[in-house]
């Protein structure tokens, strides 16, 4: 199978959905799945779990620095998207892959824990807590959403990502810390390096090869 | 409601896309429901008028749970699951 691997670089949110959904609708009818790459300006979404609560910040304050607040139907709660942080929107049948909502996600995580393998970095699964995370500090947030069986929304990994945007959010409802690439090497590392070792370990992990 | 994946037994109604009344056609999503991280969008196999709702949003329902009725064309009745 081959996949399809479009880098949108930094677009806003509700552009990006629309992309999702027009892919979607593209896959559904047999085009080669896709996936979608990019970074979104600084954005909290709300999954359909999503609780008000879990947002720190008042909608004023939001308003002030200019941070939209949307809802969305993806699963899971509330996560926060920024420049630095690698979006990957996966646009695939999962009636490929067995129509298992869990294993997708499984396989998801497996993705960012082979990425970041690739840097010498340790992640794991934490049991009940989708996600990819580095000792007790996320790194990888992941939630999805199905119609038909063609997926999209997907995963965020924080590569370079200003932690302190995080203030605004408990994420995912869980009172957990955030971590990024950079810090944990203790070095910058930009996005660019990162996507190539993404979509390789995409690719990988669902039997495909990158197309055109 | 639909198998959704290996040991995923139940999940939370998100939302319905249709009311009692409204016609659909077959495979048109008629409600989304909600796992802890993933949305899943259930649609009917059959065409016709809704004739009733058997499950509200926010409640959990297991696989194979009946979510809806639909009056067929053909008048009689199915159940979506």
């Amino acid at each position: 199978m081959n996949c399809k691997v479009i880098d949108l670089g930094i677009i806003d949110y509700k552009e990006a959905y629309a992309l999702q959904q027009k892919y979607a609708k593209e896959v559904l009818d047999g085009s080669d799945q896709v996936l979608i790459l990019c970074e979104h300006p600084t954005v909290l979404t709300m999954g359909r779990l999503a609780k008000e609560s879990n947002v720190l910040y008042s909608k004023d304050k939001l308003k002030e620095i200019g941070v939209d607040v949307l809802g969305i139907d993806r699963g899971g709660d509330v996560t926060l998207h920024a420049k630095g942080q690698l979006v990957a929107y996966p646009i695939l049948n999962l009636a490929n892959y067995g129509k298992d909502l869990r294993k997708y996600l499984f396989k998801l995580e497996q993705v960012v824990i082979d990425l970041l393998s690739d840097f010498d970095i340790v992640a794991n699964r934490l049991s009940g807590k989708t996600g990819a995370w580095v000792g007790d500090k996320k790194i990888a947030s992941i939630g999805i959403g199905v119609r038909k069986w063609v997926s999209i929304h997907g995963l965020a990994l924080n590569v370079n990502t200003d932690l302190n945007h995080f203030a605004m959010i408990n994420p995912c409802g869980l009172n957990v810390s955030m971590t990024s690439v950079s810090q944990v090497l203790g070095r910058d590392i930009e996005i660019n390096e990162v996507k190539q070792v993404l979509i390789d370990c995409f690719c990988s992990q669902f039997g495909m090869k990158k197309g055109q | 409601m639909p198998e959704l994946g290996e040991d995923i037994e139940k999940a939370t109604v998100a939302c319905f896309h249709y009311n009692i009344g409204d016609h659909v056609n077959a495979d048109d999503d008629i409600v989304e429901v909600v796992t802890d991280k993933a949305t899943f969008n259930v649609p009917t196999n059959v065409s016709g008028d809704i004739s009733n709702i058997l499950v509200a949003v926010g409640q959990e329902i297991e696989v194979g749970q009946v979510i809806a009725c639909i009056d067929e064309e053909k008048n009689y009745e199915s159940e979506i699951q």
